[in-house]
């Protein structure tokens, strides 16, 4: 089976300095993974990367089998990546945004109003301008906007900052929609105890390298049981 | 196949177009600011001319055409300032619309800014100038080349300078030369039309056509690698 994330040796660069120093990693499509480590690690840069916003500086990438050095447009047309930054529009309201973004994508009015009833958007919500809402609102409205595309790879960096228990197990549980409809899913948190429930493969991130491994997503961050084995895909 | 993309494009480009236009309208920056601003420099070039009403007449073409200059770079940097505000530029890049789409859409939805913004501003010409309208057509024609060609042109250099730190003082110093014929354009095919000069201005119109032209062709071949570089 093609992976849904293979990269060998990739290195990407945030001005002169490596952010991902020679990074090997396979994701089977379906997986969840969860990407663990301390700040300033690379787990960010290397959703980027996967999502084809960040370039290779050197080595090789595919995703979805796409080539991330020449056909990152179509990588970036089958991911959904969530960000520290919702992508929302203040002055547009949360049913416009999303109805937007599901344009942008060719999804229809079903999605648009399907994707703001799971994420709980409904009513004078759905109504209000993003640049109302709070916090986790607003971040409930980013998921909901990206819920439309129908993305076959998540991407989600620190989905539950922001939220409360309820929007957090919304969030858990479209994870696990998402993995049953055979999407594959790769986030980073710091909330390790939340996404154990979850089965998650731990790949740790540590100073832009990764060790892949079955440690308990529990373990310190950047301080798994991986053995120095476990660095490298063979 | 190339119908059905040239189709999609035109679909995206309302989009992105519509969106903006939309975000405009209600956050109403350029009727509480751009507009203002605009008339605001008109009436001083007024009250710095007043003792001469027939320099005012004389160079009202050249001040329209400045104070529409100046104020587009504020409707210029406010289009891309909602895309870069949380987020959305990446959106935009993550959507897999096509970048001629996105560079139609945003340079049109600023050149329908600037075309109403030009109508008022017009108005306050021939009220605050004294002038007379001539030639009507002409008049119509070089406003809407002048606007399609500094849309262009502006949509192009906001996305050079969006990711840069520095873009609010970089737009200008980058653009403001490069739209130097428009200026030169546009002030003589309006001189004509008021009527204040022996212009040739049908010949100045089409120098205006051919920069919207030419911004309007680069801007959508080359719109992609700036995304990208952005």
């Amino acid at each position: 089976m093609e992976p849904a994330v293979r990269l060998r040796a990739a290195v990407t660069l945030l001005g002169r300095f490596p952010a991902l120093a020679g990074v090997d990693l396979d994701i089977t499509p379906g997986e969840i993974v969860l990407l663990k480590g301390p700040n300033g690690a690379g787990k960010t840069t290397l959703l980027r990367l996967c999502a084809g916003l960040c370039s290779l500086a050197s080595g090789k990438g595919w995703v979805l089998g796409h080539d991330l050095n020449d056909e990152r447009r179509m990588v970036r047309r089958r991911v959904a990546l969530l960000g520290h930054r919702t992508g929302l529009y203040d002055d547009l309201t949360v049913a416009e945004n999303v109805a937007f973004w599901a344009r942008a994508a060719g999804a229809g009015g079903t999605d648009v109003d399907e994707a703001i009833e799971r994420l709980s958007l409904t009513g004078r919500l759905a109504d209000t301008r993003a640049g109302r809402l709070s916090a986790g609102q607003r971040r409930r409205a980013s998921i909901a906007s990206l819920l439309v595309r129908r993305p076959e790879l998540w991407l989600l960096d620190e989905p539950h900052a922001g939220l409360d228990q309820q929007s957090r197990d919304t969030v858990d549980a479209l994870v696990r929609s998402a993995a049953a409809a055979g999407a594959t899913v790769v986030l980073a948190t710091h909330e390790l105890e939340r996404i154990q429930v979850l089965e998650p493969r731990v790949v740790s991130v540590v100073g832009g390298m990764v060790r892949q491994g079955s440690d308990s997503a529990n373990a310190p961050n950047g301080e798994d049981a991986s053995t120095e084995s476990d660095r490298r895909v063979p | 196949m190339l119908p059905l993309r040239v189709t999609a494009v035109f679909r995206d480009a309302w989009l992105i177009a519509g969106k903006d236009l939309k975000i405009e309208m209600r956050a109403r920056v350029g009727i509480n600011q751009i507009v203002p601003f605009a008339v605001t420099v008109l009436v001083l070039f007024a009250f710095a001319l007043d003792t001469d009403q027939e320099a005012l007449r004389t160079y009202a073409p050249g001040l329209f055409w400045v104070t529409v200059l100046l104020a587009s770079l504020l409707a210029i940097g406010r289009s891309f300032a909602v895309d870069l505000a949380d987020g959305a530029s990446d959106r935009l890049l993550l959507s897999g619309i096509d970048p001629i789409a996105v560079f139609g859409g945003k340079a049109a939805a600023i050149a329908i800014q600037l075309v109403v913004l030009e109508v008022l501003l017009a108005a306050g010409v021939v009220l605050l100038f004294d002038v007379t309208v001539h030639r009507y057509g002409l008049l119509v024609c070089a406003g809407l080349a002048a606007a399609a060609g500094v849309a262009a042109a502006g949509t192009l250099y906001g996305a050079l300078v969006s990711g840069l730190g520095v873009r609010e003082t970089l737009l200008p110093m980058l653009l403001l030369p490069v739209v130097a014929p428009v200026l030169v354009g546009a002030t003589r095919a309006f001189q004509d039309a008021f009527g204040v000069a022996g212009a040739e201005g049908w010949a100045w119109l089409g120098l205006l056509a051919g920069f919207a032209a030419i911004y309007g062709v680069f801007g959508a071949l080359s719109y992609g690698a700036l995304l990208e570089e952005a």
